[in-house]
């Protein structure tokens, strides 16, 4: 029953996770810890790479000892240590790896630089027991309509500039909302009192979509009706989701349409959005299809989706040579190939 | 009138009835019908809709006067977000490149001239795949249906976002068909009054969507 330990710190996330899987295959993995450290910054202020480097060095001893403590496992347990090569911020990801590295040639074990997309990927099959579904993967630094198809998870469609969650990011920057837990709940909590809907550009091209010009109009209104008292932040939330979503949930059907698939998968930290889960349940109601979702112990970036994607890959006989360990900020989730697919 | 018509097919935007036959057409026509999508807002679903249907019925008619081969329009209903055209005999491109028999030489030279020929009238297709091009049975000629999605701009820009859709549905749908897509390009190049700056746009938007992979 092999177990993999899993890092991940690509943003302002930390996260070690501890899986179990089953050697036949069969029974679900069993996930043997779970932790998270977030990051969290001021009001107004995004977070900056040399910080957040710094908060996973700071933290990331006292997470891994709980992960360990709570899973119950000795490092002899693990056969695996599985870490985030990219793609993410440069500093905070090799922050990780460096503890990954040296755990590897302390308890003398295998690595498996793990690909992040992928890892969001498997952990929600994982998790909600979907097929072969439609992925929609959106994050604070990723927007992407993902199908699987000759081992590789190829990209349908996605954003032309800036990812979904960046937009709401940056968004409640303008709005001075709080980032704890995160700034794209706290606009999801302002936007269910919002009642009326502003218009706003709508783009969608084929299966992409782009969502900076949106931004930028959304900001004019922001300086010019707030102050004038003619819309409210409530209102504003209220219609940057309603635009944003139906953006979101067009391109997922189209996908769906195009490969003829019924199942859509939804992972990423802008996933656990429950207006968007209701928004994408409405859409696959429509035509017969069926969402998957998970809650943000798996949307949320975390190590065990990690460990998860990196013991599929080592099951199959991967491991990445300590030489070649290196993290990269730029790895497309169709660069990884899939050996443990059909 | 739309009893009497067979639904075919539900797409991501509407749903297309075959209606048989119509008039005096025994092949019949296709019925587009747009619904309504409860997901989203209804005033942004009633502003999209309006707009697509308008939309779709400009573009088909301004490619199909500039001697493109479209589906021909016949009948725009917009209270009830309708088109009625015409209904091409032939295959889709997914499943004949899917299938592997076809001379895809040929079929990426008309892919690239029809393309052109649509940017020069400058109608943006939006939503460029595979699934959206067909051959008609009788002569092969190539057909580019669904106009959803599409509209008319003069930028190359957005031509050049165009192509760079299709080329993702390529890589996507077709994996292993660079070369196919090398060739269509060539073709458009050839075909197209205003390829330059298209094609040195989709260099940037190519390298755009790379860097999309920046965060986690």
């Amino acid at each position: 029953m092999p177990i993999a330990l899993g890092l991940e710190g690509s943003a302002n996330k930390l996260g070690i996770g501890i899986i179990q899987h089953d050697d036949t295959g069969k029974s679900p993995a069993k996930v043997l810890s779970n932790i998270r450290d977030t990051y969290i910054t001021p009001p107004g202020q995004g977070f900056l790479p040399r910080d957040t480097a710094q908060h996973h060095r700071d933290c990331i001893l006292q997470v891994l000892r709980k992960a360990m403590k709570e899973a119950n496992v000795t490092p002899k347990d693990i056969d695996v240590i599985c870490f985030t090569k990219g793609p993410g911020m440069g500093a905070p990801l090799t922050s990780v790896a460096v503890v990954a590295r040296t755990l590897a040639l302390m308890w003398n074990k295998p690595m498996v630089g793990v690909n992040h997309c992928i890892g969001h990927i498997e952990m929600g099959r994982e998790i909600t027991g979907a097929g072969n579904p439609i992925v929609l993967y959106v994050s604070g630094g990723n927007t992407q309509v993902i199908a699987y198809s000759q081992n590789r998870y190829r990209i349908f469609g996605e954003t032309l500039d800036i990812a979904i969650g960046n937009c709401l990011d940056r968004f409640a920057r303008i709005l001075g909302l709080s980032n704890d837990p995160s700034p794209g709940h706290n606009i999801e909590q302002y936007a269910k009192r919002g009642k009326n809907y502003v218009p706003l550009p709508y783009t969608v091209k084929g299966m992409d979509v782009s969502f900076s010009g949106i931004l930028s109009h959304i900001e004019s209104l922001a300086e010019e009706q707030l102050k004038a008292g003619t819309v409210t932040p409530e209102d504003l939330c209220y219609s940057l989701q309603e635009t944003l979503f139906a953006m979101l949930v067009e391109i997922t059907e189209r996908a769906m349409a195009h490969v003829g698939s019924q199942e859509v998968l939804l992972v990423g930290g802008v996933a656990c959005n429950e207006k968007l889960q209701e928004m994408m349940g409405q859409m696959a109601e429509q035509r017969g299809g069926k969402v998957f979702a998970t809650d943000e112990r798996f949307c949320i970036d975390n190590g065990i989706m990690i460990a998860q994607a990196g013991l599929l890959a080592y099951s199959t006989g991967y491991e990445t040579p300590l030489e070649k360990t290196t993290c990269t900020q730029r790895f497309r989730t169709d660069e990884v190939y899939v050996a443990w697919r059909e | 009138m739309i009893d009497s018509a067979v639904l075919i097919k539900q797409g991501a935007e509407a749903r297309v009835y075959e209606l048989k036959p119509f008039l005096t057409n025994p092949n019949g026509c296709i019925v587009k019908e747009r619904f309504s999508k409860t997901y989203r807002h209804p005033v942004l679903d009633k502003q999209l809709t309006h707009r697509r249907v308008s939309q779709e019925a400009r573009c088909l008619f301004r490619c199909r006067k500039a001697g493109i081969d479209t589906p021909a329009l016949y009948l725009v209903d917009p209270e009830a977000a309708t088109i009625y055209m015409e209904r091409i005999l032939g295959r889709i491109l997914k499943d004949i490149i899917i299938e592997g028999k076809a001379d895809t030489d040929v079929l990426a030279d008309a892919i690239g001239a029809a393309l052109a020929k649509m940017h020069d009238v400058d109608v943006v297709h939006g939503d460029l795949t595979t699934s959206n091009l067909m051959l008609r049975d009788n002569n092969a000629s190539l057909v580019i249906i669904d106009f959803g999605l599409s509209y008319v701009s003069k930028l190359p820009e957005d031509k050049a976002v165009d192509l760079y859709v299709l080329e993702r549905a390529f890589s996507s749908t077709h994996p292993q068909t660079e070369a196919l897509f090398e060739r269509i390009l060539t073709s458009y190049k050839t075909h197209c009054k205003q390829a330059k700056p298209t094609l040195s746009k989709l260099e940037e938007v190519r390298l755009r969507g790379r860097k999309r992979s920046m965060l986690g």
